[in-house]
């Protein structure tokens, strides 16, 4: 009785939690501007080829193999949480196991195998950022709490499979000698620790067996909180993410209407609309609230997994540019506004995500080249920020490099960006009928 | 050599082409790029295409100025091009130039320019699989190592990954993959108007790191479809002391140099 108690407060303090921070996600997220979405079928064929299928992740096998183990391994093992869940809050014990009868062993038996398989590759993983150091994983960029950040996420993983593990054997040995452990049938990984146990006391095996359980389910309860903090969002944002993600040829820069509407009635194509005077509004971004609700997502869906500044011609090059740093800078600007709003201060005010955590240089260095946002996985589009990031420079600070601003009035003086006659736009073909 | 005419002259014979020839900006004036558009002309004219050009009416599609943040510029650049385009009732355009291309046939369309746009390379393609253009057997190229460079606003950005591809085939020449190439292929560093400035500061010009994957390759020949990939490139290779060894052409220039006298 007294630790379903426990457990059924666990759980709300847990949820309360979580609750809170997905309110101030939705709140960080709403920053932005509204985005009006069509109901293209591609969506949803991205979402479930794309996210659910990880078809990008495949271009690297071995890392996509070892991800896919950990990812099945969560989603399958949270049917065990669910009975873990279960019979915290009524007592009882392996409560699916009567239900499942013969179909109960081979459940179990396979998620020991899949949390084999989480655990080898949590170690893979680490071995990568620690022992290979794999250029990507350690990047300028990836300051301390990125970089703890992981390290916890792969720490905690391990840890908590090898907690199903101990229980899974204590409790073995404990369905021979207490009839409060129903029968779950042999296990094959966790029975290879039972020799390591067999010798204790029945009362020490049930220490060991309910710590097991509970360190197991806090461990759980404490990641679903932890998640909504860390970079490891992805596993539920990448769904909506990839829904949202652009369908245009990659090529293809997002429209301006307003500016549209302003040439064409100084061309004098059309008339000019007495439009009622709406919100000012800015063109391109300086700050987060200028981007779009779904480039704020992005950010938060973003894994800080490095294959967009891994492709990058800049960033290989030397330059300041990382596309992976735009996303993680969209994510901490809009955390600081929304931190700020949330708490009624207006410290934030006197900052901006361009300035205080994009610089120009960085933004400058981009050859629009999409490499980055061909090789995410999750269909992340930092080039789009940073092509919005660059309208806020021109448009509203007039601020481009020079050579960019010389550009500019050579377009404008001779319709072409170098600084030719336009008369001698067909001088080619003159001489082409000389020769 | 038959003379090139311009939409006005097709529209005051009271005719009209049936495919436009955007030249683009470094198509008219780069002297590099000159000689591909030429090249293009000597092509179209084999395979006997009514086309036209528009002279001294075509302006910079405006794909620079909105790379680099002036969306104003660019849409005055646009909406003015969509009315002389309009004004002749274009209907179909071929363009040398990866940027023109993506520009004309991606972001025209929301400013009322409706075309349908393609890029040299798929054109090649298809007058080559049609026999409208007929290359020399056991031609110039045969058993060469050619190297192809994939433009960025090609590629990605516009999924054209095959046509030069398959041109650089029918010429008969042994095709050598760079290490990064298709889908993965490294930017010239050229794009998004970095062609107007210099590069940030780095350790190293993104030029010279795609010529020293192109060299690695051995080839003789570095393919290109794009005249901003073409001026990147041949830098490059200068840049390295090979220009002796190795050319940087456009695969229009390899084709017009293959036909088949008719």
């Amino acid at each position: 009785m007294l630790q379903q108690i426990l457990f059924l407060s666990t759980l709300v303090v847990a949820t309360y939690f979580i609750r809170r921070r997905i309110n101030f996600i939705a709140g960080a997220i709403r920053l932005g501007k509204k985005t009006v979405v069509d109901s293209d079928p591609r969506r949803i064929r991205n979402l479930l080829l794309v996210a659910f299928g990880q078809r990008k992740m495949f271009v690297k096998p071995i890392a996509a193999f070892m991800h896919l183990l950990i990812y099945a391994g969560f989603i399958l093992i949270n049917i065990e949480v669910l009975e873990f869940i279960i019979d915290g809050l009524l007592g009882t014990h392996r409560v699916f196991a009567p239900v499942l009868g013969q179909a109960y062993p081979i459940l179990m038996n396979m998620f020991e195998w899949l949390a084999l398989g989480v655990l080898i590759s949590c170690f893979v993983f680490l071995a990568r950022r620690h022992l290979i150091k794999l250029p990507r994983l350690n990047s300028p960029e990836l300051t301390r709490w990125p970089r703890m950040d992981a390290n916890l996420i792969l720490v905690s993983e391990i840890i908590l499979m090898l907690a199903i593990f101990t229980m899974n054997a204590a409790d073995q040995i404990l369905q021979g000698r207490d009839s409060h452990y129903t029968a779950s049938g042999s296990l094959v990984l966790s029975s290879l620790l039972i020799p390591f146990l067999e010798n204790f006391s029945t009362t020490s095996l049930v220490v060991i067996e309910r710590s097991a359980w509970w360190f197991h389910i806090l461990g759980i309860l404490g990641f679903a909180v932890y998640v909504t903090y860390s970079k490891h969002l992805h596993i539920f944002l990448a769904f909506p993410n990839t829904y949202f993600g652009k369908l245009e040829p990659k090529g293809q820069m997002t429209g301006m209407p307003v500016v549209t509407a302003e040439v064409k009635s100084m061309l004098g194509l059309e008339p000019v609309v007495a439009q009622p005077p709406s919100e000012p509004g800015r063109f391109g971004a300086k700050d987060v609230i200028d981007l779009s609700q779904q480039q704020i997502l992005s950010a938060f869906a973003c894994t800080e997994c490095g294959r967009c500044t891994a492709e990058c011609p800049a960033n290989l090059t030397g330059k300041k540019l990382s596309p992976r740093k735009i996303m993680m800078d969209v994510r901490d600007r809009a955390e600081e506004v929304q931190q700020g709003k949330s708490i009624g201060s207006t410290a934030y005010e006197t900052k901006s995500l361009l300035g205080d955590y994009i610089t120009k240089e960085e933004i400058n260095a981009c050859t629009s080249c999409n490499a980055c946002v061909e090789a995410c996985p999750v269909l992340i589009n930092p080039l789009d920020i940073i092509l919005e990031l660059r309208r806020y420079v021109s448009m509203e600070e007039s601020g481009a490099p020079a050579s960019w601003n010389a550009m500019y009035q050579n377009l404008e003086t001779s319709f072409s960006p170098w600084k030719f006659s336009p008369t001698d736009r067909f001088n080619w073909n003159e001489n082409q009928n000389k020769s | 050599m038959k003379s090139v005419s311009t939409l006005a002259e097709f529209a005051a014979r009271g005719e009209q082409a049936e495919l436009l020839f955007w030249v683009g900006c470094a198509g008219s004036f780069d002297d590099r790029a000159r000689k591909v558009t030429k090249a293009i002309t000597l092509i179209l004219d084999a395979a006997g295409i009514r086309y036209g050009v528009l002279g001294t009416e075509e302006n910079c599609t405006g794909d620079p100025a909105r790379r680099a943040g002036n969306e104003f510029l660019f849409q005055m650049q646009a909406v003015n091009n969509i009315q002389v385009l309009n004004g002749y009732g274009v209907k179909k355009i071929v363009t040398a130039c990866p940027h023109c291309f993506n520009t004309l046939r991606n972001e025209y369309p929301e400013l009322g320019g409706q075309y349908d746009v393609i890029h040299h390379s798929t054109l090649l393609q298809q007058l080559i699989d049609e026999g409208k253009i007929r290359l020399q057997e056991g031609g110039t190229f045969k058993g060469k190592k050619i190297t192809y460079h994939d433009s960025c606003y090609l590629g990605r950005a516009n999924s054209i990954y095959e046509a030069p591809r398959a041109v650089l085939q029918a010429l008969d020449a042994e095709l050598f993959e760079m290490k990064r190439s298709r889908a993965k292929g490294l930017c010239c560093g050229a794009g998004g108007a970095q062609m107007f400035k210099e590069p940030e500061k780095g350790n190293k010009d993104i030029n010279l790191e795609r010529t020293e994957e192109a060299l690695a390759t051995g080839s003789g020949t570095i393919a290109v479809a794009c005249p901003f990939c073409m001026t990147m490139l041949r830098d490059g290779v200068k840049a390295k002391e090979k220009e002796q060894e190795v050319q940087v052409v456009d695969i229009a220039e390899l084709v017009a140099a293959s036909l088949k006298a008719s």
